[in-house]
Formats: structure tokens, C-alpha cells, sequence
């Protein structure tokens, strides 16, 4: 019963070309800047929006196709909004037991399911509730369970953590991450933020400009990034080029030393906190060394991280005893140093 | 507004004896130049804007008059304000600016003299009598006043708080028929409406209704009609903003020449 | 003590206009009021006034209620259907608004009346002829008094999010009960604003309901009727009853409030 879809979809100037399939019980995070196509895509598994071409279907039934389209209410789908969407005269527990009742249960089995699905989700109490009266993380519960009370085959999340505050969202991301486990069913996770996608995916699906750009297990994503979006998503610095033996010419100018040889096209990364930063040109050792010229400083909780132009351009996390050693100020200019060892190459 | 008013009618004021002499001197017969001054600067010259309150009835009738009068009178010009006749008579209780007040009823111009804004005694000008109409080709063949009991047919009559609805009254009184209406109708004009549409099969309306609908609608007149006569007084104002105007107007439409225009329109002379 | 403070920091361009307009609507009213014959009160109000009023009652919230059958999914298919020249439609809607109700009256005969282009057969088929009837009064009622109520609710639903909508197809409702339990509900303080306005219009229509319905005690003289030919004789016993349908109809409009119409919006 896995579910396969092609999703092509043509709305003005923008095209959605999106392959995605999702194996039972897995949990697949779209990871991409606003205006992607995320939420196309997510209109379109939840039958909001008709495919102009290609389709989706679920094991032996298809959902829309060249002459089928089931629409949204006859589709075995939950969905979590950006929002929630709550039905604000309605109580948490008619919320919940809304789907039940659509779907024709009778109402006081309904009503018992719901209060037992706002048990699960830890608001047992909050039945009689308006929207209007939870908090964001409640509301965002009852959304959940809103979803999963009709036992749907696929869930979809749109951004389900956007909406709260930074302390509520670590304790929701993982009461979350516990209920994605036990739901047996396809999950595809709408997200914007690489830390939601981390934590709670299998396998992350990176589009940008309406096509996949790279997908993988979140392990394998964050170590290998393969455009200058995922990379910047999961904090490394990250070069094309042309490498043969120990060198590799990189695309924007520049050269950089590898650790073991590689031919033919390849990427570098390396973390911003295996650079150093030295005034004068450090001797010795087979290291990358290159001018450079500070553009930025950014200070953060612990490190500072500097955006220094040169060839290549490069992040560098420093200490901040570094940062009063050097005194540093943009326009200074210094050398940059990355030890061979601490690059990571891997064909493009 | 009301100051140069205040002045032009102690000025009327002044010349009213004049003018009320000159138009009795003039009298009925000489028709449209009665109210022309008999000589000398001194006399008050027939002149100005003049504004007639007359029943919704008339409305066809004054209209063409007020041509009339304005051709034979040059310089002047008449303004109307055609209503029904209560309501006429309460806006000039109230206060309304106005030179003379035809009612096609004499309670409503009652109404008026009770409050003394009326300067001569009323005068009848013309007479109306109900005639039945129906919509053109009699569909719900009413032969006579003795079918508007019949439930089965639709009958609308004015109201009984409106002349013709008091004069329909009297009417069935007279020939000792209790009527079956089915609405009670605010004016002459919304009887004629329901007719010509033919939502009703019968009404009883004047005379000068029927004539005025044109051939939407058909009359039938009936004997019991002449006993429930209704008369239509004119008269001119007290507080007429313009009283000579008013006088030779009120002349006028008595004239000869007044009576035919109405006759022709359908009215009894009194 | 806040409502106070705020209070002084009004501007004056508002609230001098304001006030003016507040009077413009009260004096009227307050004239109404010191003319009315107090003393004779309880001699003009025979039974045939407790029968007007009791007939624009009914009759005007028989027509409100049509209004709200009629007037909802016309407003729902105004606000939600893509459907080409809704602004025609919605210009439309509001024609009833501009026509003077006697010529309202005309055009509701020559499409029901007996002679109508309906009417005909509806008098010929089922002997249903609905001038002079109640039920000519509450159809002459509606059709002037459908556009508050369509404008209204229009509005509340165009300014409502569609996207609840969606969330409830997602859970499998069908658009008639994501209508029902879902759209409705979030637009009911417009619905009810709506109603309220039909209500009032109703109660106060003359024109139509006279040239449709026509006027026969106990049948269809409601009362601005009753008012209308009380004036033509006994101008103080037009103003009694004028004052009683005032009072009735504020009572209502005014326990309505208090429950329906205060709640946040």
C-alpha cells in the first residue's frame, strides 16, 4: 500500500514537478524555501487542488489520475493546517469528532472516540474548550488529533510547529514525533524549517523552484548537501568543482586540498568552525590558506559566525576570544585556514 | 424664503380689497381675461407664479388649465401639486405655501376653512359620480352593482376613508347591497391599477377615472350613481403668497372655458 | 471610568457630525412623540388595530423567514460560485433596493397576479391566486425586504475564510454539511444583522404590499395601511397607531439585541 504520486501542476508562471512516494508507516519531510511549491503539493495529495498531469495513487486505488479524481471529503486523508483551521464555534471535542460524524459515524460513538483521542494527546479536560480558549500548543493537539481521529491512511502537515513560540515547540515537536511514530499510516511533512524535517522524517524531500532537488535520509542530506539551499540549511560551507588527485578547482574560483584523491566533479563541505581566522599568513602544515575579507559578523549565542569574501567565499565560526584577539571589524582583512581533514568530498 | 414672503403679502394685503373688487366686477362670464386689472398702473396685475394643491383626480384636467391660463395670462406660471385630498388639506394646515386648494371633496376643504386659511367661501366647480369599471372585455362579466356581492368575483374598492371609498358607501346604502370586496384601496388610481391589470373583475371608481384609464378599462354606468354625487370645491388661500393670481385662477377654471376642458374629461358641471 | 477617558480623546470632525446625525434620525421620532394624543390612547385602540398588528407581526416574519430560504444560498452563491457576471448579479439583487415599492407592487402583479405571466398558471393549475391574500402580503414583504438580508449575509461570507471550508472537506464533509455545521455558523452574526434588517423592513413596508396584496382588514391591511388610511381622516389616530407599531417594533429589535446581535463581531 505505498502510495505514488507524480504531482504536475501548472498555476500561472509557476510549475509543480514532483515525484514523491511514501512507504507505509514512513514519514517523508518537504523541505523548501516559501514559494516552492510545498503547499501545491500538499493541496494536491489532499484533493484541494486537481493535477493537470501526471498522478497519485494509493496500492491498487488511485486518487487523481488522466480519468479519475477523487475529491478532498472522499479521500482516507487528515490533515494539520499552518493554522489548524479549528472550527471556532465548535468545542475542542466537536472539533475532533467533526471528521466521525462526516464520515457517518453515529454521534455518541463519535463523541467517545474524540474524547478519547483528546486523552491521547493530553487534553483530557480541555472537551468543552473553544479554540478560542487553548493555547497554542493545545490547539495545535486538538488539530492533531482532529486529523488522526478518522484513522486516515495519509496524514499531511502543513508547518504544524510554525505557529508556536520557540519553548513550547521543542516539548510539540517531540509529543509530535511520539504520535507520527504509532500512526501506521503515509505521513508527508510540510516544513520550512531544516530542525522540524530533522527530527521528525525518515526521509527528507529538498524542493526548491517546484522540482526535488535531492532527497535522502536526514543523516545523509545533512552531511551531503547537493545545492547551496541544503547546505545553508544545515550550516555548511559547500563548493562545487573539478577534482583531480587531492585538488579540486572549485566553480566560483579557488582551489582547495582534500583529504584522499578524487577525479572528475565533485562537492566540498566543511562546518564553519573548522576555519581559523589569522592576521598574518600561517607557515607550516598542508593546509588551505587563502586571503580574505571580512563582509559580516554575525554574533550568536556562543560563537561568532564572520561571512569573509575571498576565493572561494567562506563562513567561519570563531570563539569569541578569537574575536578580541583579531579585533575584528568588515573591510579587515586576514587569512583563512581549513585543514585538509576536516573537508568532505563526495561526487556531484 | 420667508421674509421677502412676509413682505409681498402686506403688500397683497394692502391691494386685496382692489383685486377682490375687480374680480367680482368681472364675474364669471368673460372667461380667461377676467382677471385682467379694468385699467389704470394702480390695479394688481395678473402676474407670477402660482401654485394650485388639487386632488390626485384632477390631475390631467389642471394640467391642461394651467397651460390655458398661462397662454391667456402671459407672465404667469403655474405650479401644482396634485394629491390626495387629505393629505393636500393637512400639508396647508401645516403651513404649506400655497395660492389655491382644489379638493375632490368638500370634508377635506372643510378641514381647511375650520382653520381659517381660506379667504372666500369654497365654490363647487364640478361634480363626479361613480360609474363601475372592468377590465376591457368585462371578463368577469359584471352586469351591475348587484354583482359586487358576489363572493366569487375579485372587487376592489377605495377605501371608506377616501372620497370615493365614503361615496361608494353611501351608494350601496342606497341600493341595499352589502359588497364582497376583496381590497380596500388606497386611492382612485391603485382601484384603476388592479383593473387594468385585471386583478379584479369590478371596481367602483368616478366616472372621470374610467375615462382618464383609457381602453385598459371600461365603465358601466349605473342609475343608484346619481344619488351619491360628490362635488369638488376650489378655493383661493388666505395666506396666498400671490392672491390675485390665485383669484383669476380660481376664475378661470369656473369660466366657460374651465368647464369645457372638465366636461370633457368626464365631469358634471354642478 | 474608561469608557470616559476615551470618550474625551473623540474627535470633534466625528462626533459633531455624529451627534447631528443621531438627531436627524431622533427628532423626527420626538415629534411623533409630542404629538401624540396620550388621552386618547386606549379609545384608538380598537380591535382592528390589535389585528394590523398582529398580521405585520406575522406577516413580517413570515417573509423574513422566506427571505432566509431564499436569500442565504443566493448570498452563499454570490460570495462562493465563480460564476461569470456575479457583479451583474450582485447589482442585480440590489434592484428592489432602488424601486420605488408601488412600481415593486406593479411588477410582483404582472409576473404572480392572476393575469401574471406565473400567476396565470399557478391560478389555472393549483386555483393559487396570491393577491389579496396574506400570502400576497408576506411575497410583497420579501421581495423588498430579500436584499438586506442578501447584502448582508453576502457580505459576512465573502469577508469569512474559505480555507475552513477546506479543512472540513479534508474530513470528509460534504459541501452541503461543511455549509451547514461549518460556513453558517461563522457567518451567523451577519445572518442575524441581515435578518433583523428584512425583519424591520418588513414590518415598515407600504408600498408593495398595497399595490400586490391590496388592503383588507384581516387579510392584508397591515399596519403602515392601517396608519395610511387613518391619515386620510383622523390624522391623531394615524399617529397612535404609528407610535404602537414603533414601539412594538423596537421592543423586538431591542430584545433581539441583547441576545443575538451583541456578541462580538
Amino acid at each position: 500500500m505505498t502510495l505514488n504520486a507524480e504531482l504536475r501542476v501548472t498555476r500561472g508562471t509557476f510549475s509543480l514537478d514532483l515525484d514523491v512516494t511514501i512507504a507505509p508507516g514512513e514519514i517523508v519531510a518537504l523541505l523548501g524555501p516559501n514559494g516552492a511549491g510545498k503547499s501545491t503539493a500538499l493541496r494536491a495529495l489532499a484533493g484541494l487542488l486537481p493535477l493537470n498531469s501526471g498522478h497519485i495513487t494509493v496500492g491498487e486505488s488511485t486518487w487523481d489520475g488522466t480519468d479519475a479524481f477523487v475529491p478532498a471529503e472522499k479521500r482516507p486523508i487528515g490533515v494539520v493546517f499552518q493554522d489548524y483551521l479549528l472550527f471556532a464555534h465548535m468545542s475542542a471535542l466537536e472539533n475532533v469528532a467533526f471528521g466521525l460524524r462526516a464520515r457517518g459515524t453515529r454521534r455518541a460513538e463519535a463523541r467517545a472516540e474524540a474524547a478519547r483521542w483528546l486523552d491521547r494527546v493530553g487534553l483530557n479536560g480541555y472537551a468543552q474548550a473553544k479554540p478560542r480558549s487553548l493555547s497554542g500548543g493545545q490547539a495545535q493537539r486538538v488539530a492533531l488529533a482532529r486529523a488522526l481521529a478518522t484513522g486516515p491512511s495519509l496524514l499531511l502537515l502543513d508547518e504544524p510547529l510554525a505557529a508556536l513560540d520557540a519553548s513550547t515547540r521543542l516539548q510539540v515537536r517531540s509529543e509530535l514525533g511520539r504520535h507520527l511514530a504509532d500512526f501506521g499510516g503515509h505521513t508527508l511533512l510540510v516544513t520550512h524549517d531544516p530542525l522540524d524535517a530533522m527530527v521528525l522524517a525518515d526521509r527528507l524531500v529538498i524542493l526548491e523552484g517546484g522540482r526535488a532537488v535531492q532527497s535522502g535520509p536526514p543523516a545523509e542530506v545533512a552531511r551531503q548537501p547537493r545545492t547551496d539551499y541544503v547546505a545553508n540549511l544545515v550550516g555548511l560551507n559547500f563548493y562545487r568543482g573539478k577534482a583531480s588527485g587531492t585538488d579540486v578547482d572549485l566553480d566560483g574560483g579557488g582551489r582547495l586540498t582534500i583529504p584522499r584523491p578524487v577525479n572528475g566533479p565533485a562537492h566540498v563541505v566543511f562546518p564553519p568552525n573548522a576555519v581559523s581566522l589569522h592576521a598574518a599568513k600561517p607557515e607550516g602544515s598542508p593546509r588551505n590558506v587563502w586571503p580574505v575579507t571580512v563582509a559580516a559578523i554575525e554574533q550568536h549565542a556562543h560563537t561568532t559566525r564572520v561571512r569573509l569574501d575571498g576565493a572561494p567565499n567562506v563562513l567561519a565560526d570563531i570563539t569569541t576570544a578569537t574575536l578580541a584577539d583579531l579585533r575584528l571589524r568588515p573591510g579587515d582583512e586576514l587569512w583563512a585556514a581549513v585543514k585538509a581533514t576536516e573537508t568532505h568530498v563526495y561526487p556531484a | 424664503m420667508t421674509v421677502p414672503n412676509l413682505r409681498k403679502s402686506k403688500s397683497i394685503r394692502v391691494t386685496l380689497a382692489v383685486a377682490s373688487a375687480a374680480l367680482v366686477l368681472a364675474g364669471c362670464g368673460s372667461g380667461g381675461q377676467a382677471a385682467a386689472p379694468a385699467s389704470g398702473s394702480e390695479a394688481p396685475k395678473v402676474t407670477g407664479d402660482v401654485t394650485v394643491f388639487a386632488a390626485a383626480s384632477l390631475t390631467e384636467t389642471f394640467t391642461r388649465l394651467g397651460k390655458d391660463f398661462e397662454a391667456a395670462n402671459p407672465g404667469t406660471k403655474v405650479k401644482f401639486n396634485f394629491g390626495g385630498s387629505s393629505a393636500l388639506a393637512q400639508q396647508l394646515n401645516q403651513g404649506a405655501p400655497a395660492d389655491v386648494f382644489a379638493s375632490a371633496a368638500p370634508a377635506n376643504m372643510k378641514q381647511v376653512t375650520d382653520t381659517k386659511t381660506i379667504t372666500d367661501a369654497p365654490r363647487t366647480f364640478v361634480k363626479n359620480k361613480l360609474a363601475i369599471a372592468v377590465p376591457k372585455g368585462n371578463p368577469g362579466k359584471i352586469a351591475g352593482l348587484a354583482d359586487f356581492a358576489d363572493a366569487g368575483k375579485k372587487i376592489a374598492l377605495c377605501a371608506e376613508q377616501v372620497p370615493c371609498g365614503a361615496a361608494s358607501k353611501k351608494v350601496f346604502e342606497l341600493a341595499k347591497i352589502t359588497p364582497a370586496p376583496d381590497t380596500l384601496e388606497q386611492d382612485v388610481k391603485a382601484v384603476l391599477t388592479k383593473v387594468s391589470l385585471g386583478e379584479v373583475d369590478g371596481a367602483l371608481v368616478y366616472k372621470t377615472d374610467v375615462k382618464a384609464a383609457g381602453d385598459k378599462v371600461e365603465g358601466i354606468e349605473f342609475t343608484e350613481s346619481a344619488q351619491a354625487v360628490n362635488d369638488y370645491p376650489i378655493a383661493s388661500l388666505a395666506k396666498a403668497p400671490n392672491a390675485v393670481t390665485a383669484k383669476a385662477f380660481v376664475e378661470f377654471v369656473l369660466s366657460d372655458k374651465g368647464r369645457t376642458v372638465l366636461s370633457a374629461a368626464g365631469f358634471d358641471s354642478p | 471610568m474608561t469608557r470616559n477617558r476615551v470618550r474625551g480623546r473623540l474627535p470633534v470632525v466625528l462626533v459633531l457630525p455624529a451627534v447631528l446625525g443621531l438627531a436627524f434620525l431622533l427628532v423626527p421620532l420626538a415629534g411623533l412623540l409630542v404629538k401624540t394624543p396620550w388621552t386618547s390612547l386606549s379609545t384608538l385602540l380598537s380591535a382592528e388595530v390589535g389585528e394590523a398588528l398582529r398580521l405585520s407581526l406575522i406577516c413580517a416574519s413570515l417573509a423574513t423567514v422566506l427571505c432566509l430560504f431564499l436569500g442565504i444560498p443566493l448570498a452563499w452563491l454570490l460570495a462562493r460560485s465563480g460564476l461569470p457576471g456575479r457583479g451583474f448579479l450582485r447589482a442585480l439583487v440590489t434592484v428592489p433596493l432602488v424601486l420605488p415599492p408601488v412600481v415593486g407592487g406593479v411588477a410582483l402583479l404582472l409576473v404572480l397576479g392572476r393575469r401574471g405571466l406565473i400567476g396565470e398558471h399557478l391560478d389555472a393549475w393549483f386555483g393559487i391566486s396570491l393577491p389579496f391574500t396574506t400570502a400576497g402580503v408576506v411575497v410583497a414583504e420579501a421581495f423588498v425586504a430579500m436584499p438586506f438580508l442578501v447584502i448582508s449575509v453576502e457580505g459576512a461570507l465573502r469577508a469569512a475564510d474559505p480555507r475552513y471550508e477546506e479543512a472540513a472537506a479534508t474530513l470528509g464533509a460534504s459541501k452541503w454539511l461543511t455549509f451547514r455545521r461549518v460556513t453558517l455558523p461563522s457567518v451567523l452574526p451577519g445572518v442575524v444583522a441581515g435578518a433583523v434588517l428584512c425583519w424591520a423592513r418588513a414590518l415598515g413596508e407600504f408600498g408593495a404590499t398595497i399595490t400586490f396584496a391590496g388592503n383588507f382588514p384581516g387579510e392584508t391591511t397591515t399596519m403602515p395601511l392601517a396608519v395610511y388610511l387613518a391619515l386620510e381622516t383622523d390624522p391623531d389616530a394615524a399617529i397612535v397607531l404609528s407610535i404602537v407599531l414603533l414601539l412594538v417594533s423596537v421592543g423586538v429589535l431591542a430584545g433581539l439585541r441583547d441576545r443575538w446581535i451583541s456578541g462580538p463581531t
